[in-house]
């Protein structure tokens, strides 16, 4: 079923806990299959600041810590109308076995305001998905 | 003095609760259009004039006078927090701005630009209060001819002495020029450039053009660049500066101001100069003394450009005041406003409307007390706002847009003017022409006209009737100055624009090193 025997595992991350939690549980699944794991860091890139749009920092703060894991990586970053797309989007092109996502709680008008990439990308993916939320 | 007692009157009126609150609507939309990159005070104005006509003229510029300094402080945060210049003035601060947050001072950046922008900010305006009058009583005396000078003198420095291209910005002139045209010739009544349309025929008004190449223009320049990676602002507590900062910034904010205000003051204005030079002097003046930490985050390389910034802003009322001279895209804006409430803006102003003027400028100096109170703690809030995804801005932009052309006349036809003159705003975007010089053209163009026609009755149709006064010869001869002057400047010295762009550039590479 996936491209190179292996479990590809792909992970929404952002710089902040939700996306750190979906990391750690990513990696802890690769581990486990002996899968890989890509990282995706999406932004919709419509406003002048976007704290969910990591940095250069950042951005080697992951290699570092992705280096420590011990498991292959691959890191995505993109730009577009929608992250939940661009998530399923890179799940549909290394063919996911596991999409892991963070997950925040928010209340139903909430939801009803902001959107959910989450619900986009539980709905959408030809996978399965596993949202976690980080510990309080 | 005399002036003093009239400015206390001036604080009298607008010492209400009710001007008061309009001073911090102003004061807060200001900072909140100037953080903003891309929309400036000149599109606060120009969206509201429509809803202030309901307003009694001195609230409204009241309102006005909050707007323009919000948008001055504003600019600044933007500048330091994320290297994102909202307009040319704020370029210096941004160079050693950023670079002192991201050497973790965001803090003493933004006290020293907030408190430096308050110094400059009362002394220039407390210099517009001496000045202005003696200039208005001199300014009576001006004829036509020389009037007309003083029109060219303005057009000219604006286009010409600023910005980095003199022939982008006469094309810009001459397309203003061109637009303020349009409509009944108001001597004759023949119909110009009115294509036989009766609508036309009733001039184009100043709002649906300034709304149309500020609002419009911008809202589908950014539409046609929607997604670009965003950036990360420096985290910033509230603002504050300990003594050494500030005996290291006073000197800069009076050096800073002494440069402003007379490059606001004088009808050649414009703040890119002035915080150009108060930003060298203070780097000789620090590389002197061998503690040189410009390139590094200089806290004297904020507090100069900055002061210098706001009190050229201040200076821009000595002109407008004065002369009914507008040198700024704000100050034309409120220009404007003064002709929509059927006030005739030009040295009478101040003997006619002694009411509105001194409560304008009392207000100037209450909104900057405000700005100091509500700035310093509120940086954190502001920098916030820079996370509205542009779709919500702008459209909430184009629906003031819509309603405020609409408004105006209540004919559907403007709001076709400003479908089309959004356009051309773009097209000005896209070719990289300054909108300033059109804004001049628009409002000063059919002024200009008048000066011209009463100059050429005078001397009965005799064009030597023009430079028949000696004060015309004389502006005349600045005028050429102005023009020939950067020309011969830049081939001998760089413009200030290609000097922050040559500062800028070891940055950028830095950053590619990391």
């Amino acid at each position: 079923m996936s491209q190179q025997d292996a479990v590809t595992i792909v992970v929404g991350w952002s710089p902040d806990e939700y996306g750190e939690a979906a990391l750690h549980r990513a990696v802890e699944e690769a581990r486990l299959r002996d899968g890989r794991v890509v990282v995706v860091n999406a932004t919709r890139g419509d406003a002048l600041v976007d704290e969910r749009y990591a940095d250069e920092d950042q951005l080697a703060a992951l290699a570092t810590e992705l280096g420590a894991a011990g498991v292959a990586v691959d890191v995505r970053r993109s730009m577009g109308a929608d992250v939940g797309d661009q998530v399923l989007a890179v799940a549909e092109d290394v063919a996911a076995d596991l999409v892991v996502i963070g997950l925040r709680r928010r209340s139903p008008v909430g939801k009803l305001l902001m959107g959910s990439v989450a619900q986009r990308i539980l709905l959408g993916a030809d996978c399965a998905v596993l949202a976690v939320k980080p510990a309080d | 003095m005399d002036n003093l007692s009239l400015l206390m009157g001036g604080f009298g009126a607008v010492l209400t609760p009710e001007n008061l609150m309009y001073c911090a609507i102003g004061v807060l939309l200001g900072t909140f259009v100037g953080v903003l990159p891309g929309i400036g005070p000149a599109m606060a104005v120009a969206l509201l004039l429509p809803v202030t006509y309901g307003l009694d003229p001195v609230a409204a510029f009241i309102m006005f006078a909050g707007i323009y300094y919000g948008g001055m402080y504003g600019g600044s945060t933007t500048a330091i927090l994320l290297n994102t210049p909202g307009e040319s003035a704020s370029v210096m601060t941004a160079l050693e701005g950023n670079l002192m947050a991201r050497a973790g001072k965001a803090a003493q950046a933004l006290a020293t630009a907030a408190i430096g922008s308050f110094v400059a900010g009362t002394i220039g305006t407390l210099l517009v209060v001496f000045f202005a009058p003696a200039l208005a009583s001199v300014a009576v005396e001006i004829g036509a001819p020389s009037y007309f000078a003083l029109m060219v003198l303005a057009m000219v420095s604006v286009t010409s002495v600023l910005g980095g291209s003199p022939l982008r910005g006469f094309i810009a002139l001459f397309i203003g020029l061109t637009i303020g045209l349009v409509g009944l010739d108001l001597n004759t009544g023949q119909p110009r450039l009115s294509f036989d349309q009766p609508l036309l025929a009733d001039r184009i008004d100043v709002v649906v053009v300034a709304v149309g190449i500020f609002a419009l223009g911008e809202a589908l320049w950014v539409a046609a660049h929607l997604r670009r990676s965003p950036a990360h602002v420096i985290p910033v507590g509230r603002p504050w500066m300990s003594r050494l900062d500030l005996r290291r910034s006073w000197g800069p904010w009076l050096r800073g101001t002494a440069y402003g205000f007379p490059f606001g003051a004088v009808p050649a204005g414009g703040a890119e100069i002035p915080t150009f030079l108060s930003y060298i002097t203070e780097k000789r003046i620090a590389a002197r003394k061998g503690q040189d930490e410009f390139g590094r985050g200089a806290i004297e390389g904020v507090a100069g450009p900055e002061a210098a910034n706001n009190a050229s802003a201040a200076g821009t009322f000595v002109p407008l005041l004065a002369l009914g001279l507008p040198v700024t895209a704000t100050s034309a804006v409120m220009l404007a406003a003064f002709q929509g409430y059927g006030i005739e803006p030009g040295p009478s102003l101040m003997t006619d409307q002694p009411d509105l003027v001194w409560a304008l400028l009392a207000s100037l100096l209450i909104g900057n007390v405000l700005l100091l109170v509500l700035n310093l703690p509120l940086a954190p809030v502001w920098a916030k706002l820079l996370r509205i995804p542009r779709p919500q801005l702008y459209a909430g932009i184009l629906f003031f847009a819509a309603l405020g052309a609409y408004a105006t006349n209540l004919q559907a036809f403007d709001l076709f003017l400003l479908l089309l003159l959004g356009l051309l705003g773009l097209m000005m975007r896209r070719f990289a022409l300054p909108v300033l010089p059109l804004i001049l053209g628009v409002i000063l163009g059919p002024l200009m006209e008048l000066k011209l026609r009463e100059a050429m009755a005078i001397s009965g149709g005799d064009v030597s009737g023009l430079w028949s006064e000696p004060l015309a010869i004389a502006i005349y001869v600045v005028v050429a100055i102005a023009v020939v002057a950067p020309l011969a400047v830049r081939r001998i010295r760089p413009t200030p624009a290609a000097v922050a762009e040559e500062l800028q550039a070891p940055a950028d590479e830095e950053e590619k090193v990391r």
